[in-house]
């Protein structure tokens, strides 16, 4: 049995000096395989007697248990090596920038439109679409401005012919919208209007929204909260609102919204107008076949790029159509 | 329209400064533009008198004058041509400041001493007349102080007046106003008939009554136009903004801003017979009082004698009838022309006047004849004269007519949401000269004034309520109302969905002009006609796009010249057709891409975006909306003939994909390959709403094969092929090489194909999955001509 004890000490010596993975397992099958060295001691317990027989046993199964347990242990510390001489080529500059497709962005109006549009949603209010090239009846007529008033000559039209036109403003959506409906109306429109002009502050086109609401019991009451709410949610600013009398020959009473930004040298608020708005005239209920002793309503109508000037603090209106990607990538 | 402060302060004078006061006017409906002060800031100027003329030693048109300021007399010397002894003018006396900073020192001119300044008008920024000295009349004292004797302390006040509030064209209009917003009193002139002299009236024959309802004239004998118009009258149309001509023009002017009534002066002289207010004859030609020749039309409504038109009436007088300063019999003309007949007439001629202004938007119909006597006695107290009778040619049936409206109290209530008291609502109603004729049960039977054309149904009479009372008094409540739920269609994606995919792709989106360069057009879409404008703003926006590519192009050449070479770009909006009668605006989305597929970065960043890399996107966004879309190879003038593809849905043309063909991107001096696509957005919105299906438990097969078959076979048809041989159980296709090279041979190329089959309810077994394989293999043989590769 001596010849065991020679052979452990040669097994955790090979042991010890392997140096992989592959090197140690050769050695596991060397001293513990069916074949192994150690394993065939076995065959010697036979020549001993059967009171000798455990304890050789005994000594034969510790000597493997010593050589595997070397086994186990470098394999641990061979492999922990291994991962991390792995990681150590794997390691890599995570301060380098990542790779793919940049990101777009809306353009500016279309970012205020959506604002807009999901402002009124809330509230209920249906987004309607109409025709830019229109004709003269729903862009004029039925807007109580007949061919000699003198608020055409406010609207400076681009026309294809005498009856046809680019329409100057979004409210003949509120003429389609009602002729194809029944009130109750609670809704926006929102889109590309065209006016014959173009310097520093005009392009011959920009984007209005028009809002309606016909109800049967409705006042200026509530269409200066709907007006007021709406420029302090959009503008996410409990500012100061006023409503100024002013004139749309489609609505009667009629009013300017002019909202606080900033302050006058003397401290006085710094108005500034942002919206037209006011009760749907009677002859428009008249046009549209709605009884305006039954339903009243109120209208609405702003400049989308003016409000986008103000939101984001561009300068100058014209840039929104110059499409320059150095000023519409600041829109993401 | 402007005015002076300190003149519309005679009529009303409220307890507010002027800034209160252009407030209140502004929150009434009439608002304020802006002010100015009446001359500009100056101290140490007096009336002064020159005294005596003398030419200077050494210069032709300078003159040495001893001048007195009212406490001594001092030499200055003088350029001004209208220098003269005895005249009264400004006296700027040393130590004085004229506008702009500007300092009086004495001085030597040309060797002669010199202490102050005599000013004209524009040195005092009163005006810009620089032509010669202002001259003040005789009896303005020496000594005065200019400030005080020309009462400078005044601004003059811009109103920008909406259309329909014609009666406030006139401090009488515009005292009323500030009358019922302090509710105070407002003071009118006393004007009184003056009484005929002589027995001479103007033959007048109104043959057209229906533009000219009502037509006044008179004349005044023996004026003497060589007077010039008092100062203080000068000063008031000065600070209106409007110029001083002489006596007859400036009281017609005067009396205009005073009441509102446009008043025009003939020249008795050149009057041939009598006045005849008729419409415009075929070719008759007017020499206007600007000096152009216009020929007029039949439309126009004229004044004219027994001869030819001698005005176009409510617009502008003719240069032969004005007077002059020899004319020593006037006709005065006042009359009410129906705003309809003029409507557009002052701007068919290019014109636009204060006259025209006022009769188009309705003068007071009831106004000629105070205006006419205001007018006589003004002018006889410059210009002297005798007057005659006023002849008034008046139509009842084309007048307008006295009107009245009813208010109801609970309407006002209803619309204002506000429930104001009653003798509040008397009360502003009143002092807006609205006077309630009868009280009815349930409100008021409210007269309206000849000045109110605007008034003419019960919102009118609420709105008079409301924006007196004050629109920010008013309360503010919540509307309430139905809140019935409306229709979603699910398996529609809103258009903003679509525009987050294309941002998410690295798409920016533009918004360009709905109207386009009709050359550009050409290029891109030569077989369809834009509709043209009749009125452009300017050529290269003249006809309406028939496709976004117009506007997106010439976007992308923008930014080229900027130094930007990767340009994704993506719009949406309507395009415009003309279908027989009908125009065709169908909303579309559009995209062009060049330069680098990725922003350039540390590996593999420079890859030039081709075609493949678009229709990857559009893939993705039919994806995204449920859809199935075919790319077919097609042809389109503007792409490139070999990488164009014509996009179908179950059939129907749904847009275009393809690279811009390199002659239209040499005429358009654009960089790059640039990749386009649009789409009708109408056919591709609506995709599906999912419908579950079971997930199959069994294993898939997949089979790899490599055929070499002719460049010119497209994938589709060898798709479609497969596709016919694989039968029910075919789950996927797809291509995962394709490889062109000399090895193939020519015209050649190797498609790698992978097929994919799984059954749900068994495992397939090897036999049937081969079976099929060599179905498909057989078929790509037969039908396409293709062979294995080995």
């Amino acid at each position: 049995m001596e010849n065991l004890e020679q052979l452990v000490q040669d097994g955790l010596k090979a042991v010890e000096g392997s140096d992989s993975l592959q090197a140690l397992d050769q050695i596991r099958v060397e001293y513990l395989g069916k074949k192994g060295v150690i394993t065939q001691q076995a065959k010697t317990l036979g020549k001993l007697s059967a009171e000798e027989r455990p304890a050789a046993g005994q000594k034969i199964n510790e000597a493997k248990g010593q050589v595997e347990q070397a086994i186990n242990a470098r394999r641990a510390e061979l492999e922990k090596a291994a991962i991390e001489a792995r990681l150590a080529s794997e390691s890599i500059d995570v301060t380098l920038p990542g790779r793919g497709q940049d990101l777009g962005g809306l353009h500016p109006v279309t970012r205020t439109l959506q604002r807009i549009e999901e402002i009124f949603s809330r509230a209920g209010y249906s987004v309607e679409q109409g025709p830019e090239i229109e004709d003269d009846y729903h862009n004029f007529e039925a807007l109580n401005i007949p061919g000699h008033h003198p608020a055409r000559a406010m609207h400076d039209t681009f026309y294809f012919n005498p009856g046809t036109l680019l329409r100057t403003h979004t409210s003949p959506v509120q003429i389609r919208t009602m002729e194809a409906g029944k009130p109750p109306f609670r809704m926006i429109c929102p889109g590309r209007v065209y006016r014959c002009d173009s310097d520093m502050t005009h392009t011959p086109m920009f984007h209005q929204v028009e809002g309606l609401l016909v109800e049967k019991d409705v006042s200026f009451a509530d269409l200066k909260s709907t007006v007021e709410e709406f420029l302090r949610v959009f503008f996410e600013r409990d500012l100061e609102v006023r409503f100024r009398p002013s004139y749309f020959p489609f609505t009667e009473p009629s009013a300017e919204v002019d909202i606080e930004w900033g302050r006058e040298a003397d401290g006085s608020i710094k108005w500034l107008e942002v919206m037209g708005c006011g009760m749907v005239h009677p002859k428009v209920f008249d046009y549209c076949g709605i009884d305006a002793e039954e339903y009243r309503g109120f209208a609405f109508g702003l400049g989308v790029e003016r409000l986008a000037m103000l939101r984001y603090g561009v300068n100058d209106l014209r840039m929104f159509f110059e499409n320059d990607l150095r000023f519409l990538r600041q829109f993401r | 329209m402007k005015f002076s402060e300190q003149w519309l302060r005679e009529w009303v004078n409220p307890n507010i400064g002027s800034q209160e006061l252009m407030d209140q006017i502004t929150m009434a409906g009439l608002e304020v533009d802006g002010f100015e002060p009446v001359a500009g800031e100056f101290t140490g100027v007096v009336v002064g008198e020159v005294q005596s003329v003398e030419p200077h030693p050494d210069a032709d048109k300078l003159r040495v004058c001893q001048v007195h300021d009212g406490r001594e007399t001092v030499q200055v010397v003088c350029g001004a041509p209208n220098v003269r002894q005895g005249l009264k003018v400004p006296f700027a006396v040393v130590g004085a400041v004229l506008p702009g900073n500007f300092k009086i020192k004495k001085a030597k001119l040309r060797g002669q001493p010199s202490q102050g300044m005599l000013c004209s008008e524009s040195e005092l920024a009163l005006s810009d007349n620089h032509d010669g000295l202002m001259e003040l009349p005789g009896d303005a004292p020496v000594g005065q102080d200019m400030a005080d004797y020309l009462k400078l302390n005044d601004i003059t006040i811009d109103v920008d007046l909406t259309p329909n509030r014609s009666d406030c064209l006139s401090i009488k209009g515009i005292a009323r106003e500030v009358g019922v917003l302090n509710s105070i009193q407002v003071s009118e002139p006393d004007i009184q008939p003056v009484p005929a002299a002589h027995s001479e009236v103007p033959e007048i024959r109104v043959e057209a009554p229906e533009g000219c309802p009502r037509y006044l004239g008179r004349i005044l004998r023996n004026v003497d136009l060589q007077a010039a118009s008092p100062l203080w009258m000068q000063e008031r149309l000065r600070r209106s903004g409007i110029r001083s001509i002489d006596a007859a023009v400036d009281v017609t002017n005067y009396v205009m801003l005073e009441l509102g009534q446009p008043l025009h002066a003939f020249d008795r002289e050149e009057i041939q017979g009598g006045i005849v207010v008729r419409m415009a004859k075929p070719q008759e030609k007017l020499v206007l009082l600007d000096g152009q020749e216009v020929e007029l039309t039949e439309d126009t409504l004229v004044i004219a004698d027994h001869e030819k038109p001698v005005a176009i009436a409510g617009v502008m007088g003719g240069e032969h009838s004005g007077v002059s300063a020899k004319t020593r019999d006037l006709v005065l003309e006042a009359a009410y022309f129906d705003p309809i007949t003029l409507a557009g007439k002052a701007r068919h001629y290019g014109l636009h006047t204060d006259a025209s202004h006022r009769f188009e938007r309705g003068v007071d119909y009831k106004l000629a004849r105070e205006a006419m006597e205001r007018a006589t006695q003004l002018l006889m107290d410059i210009v002297g004269g005798e007057p005659g009778e006023i002849v008034e040619v008046a139509s009842k049936e084309n007048l307008p007519s006295d009107r009245v409206v009813d208010l109801r109290e609970q309407r006002l209530a209803d619309v204002l949401g506000l429930a104001i008291d009653r003798t509040t609502v008397e009360e502003i109603l009143t002092r807006l000269g609205m006077p309630v004729e009868k009280l009815l049960k349930d409100g008021w039977r409210i007269s309206v004034p000849s000045f109110r054309p605007d008034i003419t149904i019960e919102e009118d009479l609420i709105e008079e309520v409301g924006r007196i009372f004050g629109y920010n008094n008013l309360p503010v409540t919540e509307p309430t109302g139905s809140l019935g739920l409306r229709a979603r269609e699910e398996a529609k994606r809103p258009v903003s969905a679509i525009r987050n995919y294309f941002v998410d792709q690295g798409y920016q989106e533009a918004v360009t002009y709905s109207f386009v360069d009709p050359a550009v057009q050409k290029l891109v879409d030569p077989e369809r006609n834009g509709i043209a404008l009749a009125n452009p703003i300017s050529a290269d926006l003249s006809v309406m796009r028939t496709t976004l590519w117009s506007g997106l192009l010439k976007t992308v050449a923008y930014n080229q010249n900027r130094q930007q070479p990767r340009i994704r770009l993506f719009e949406t909006g309507l395009r415009f057709e003309q279908n027989d009668q009908r125009i065709d605006q169908q909303p579309m989305l559009a995209g062009v891409v060049v330069g680098n597929q990725y922003p350039e970065n540390w590996v593999n960043g420079r890859r030039t975006a081709d075609f493949f890399d678009v229709k990857g996107e559009l893939e993705g966004l039919f994806r995204l909306l449920g859809i199935e879309i075919q790319f077919v190879a097609s042809q389109h003038p503007a792409l490139h003939p070999g990488q164009t593809a014509e996009l179908m849905r179950d059939g129907e043309h749904v847009g275009w994909l393809g690279t811009l063909h390199p002659q239209v991107q040499k005429n358009l001096e654009l960089n790059g390959t640039i990749l386009m696509f649009e789409l009708f957005l109408n056919s591709i919105v609506t995709g599906y709403v999912p419908n579950f299906k079971e997930i199959s438990k069994f294993p898939e097969v997949r089979r790899d094969l490599a055929i070499i078959i002719g460049a010119d076979v497209a994938f589709s048809d060898v798709e479609r092929v497969a596709r016919k041989h694989a039968g029910d159980r075919l789950t996927a296709l797809r291509a995962f090489d394709v490889y062109e090279g000399e090895s193939l041979g020519e015209g050649n190329r190797s498609l790698a194909l992978s097929l994919f089959w799984q059954h749900p309810e068994r495992t397939l077994n090897e036999d049937e999955v081969h079976s099929l394989f060599t179905g498909v293999i057989d078929a790509l043989k037969e039908e396409l001509g293709a062979t294995l590769r080995s």
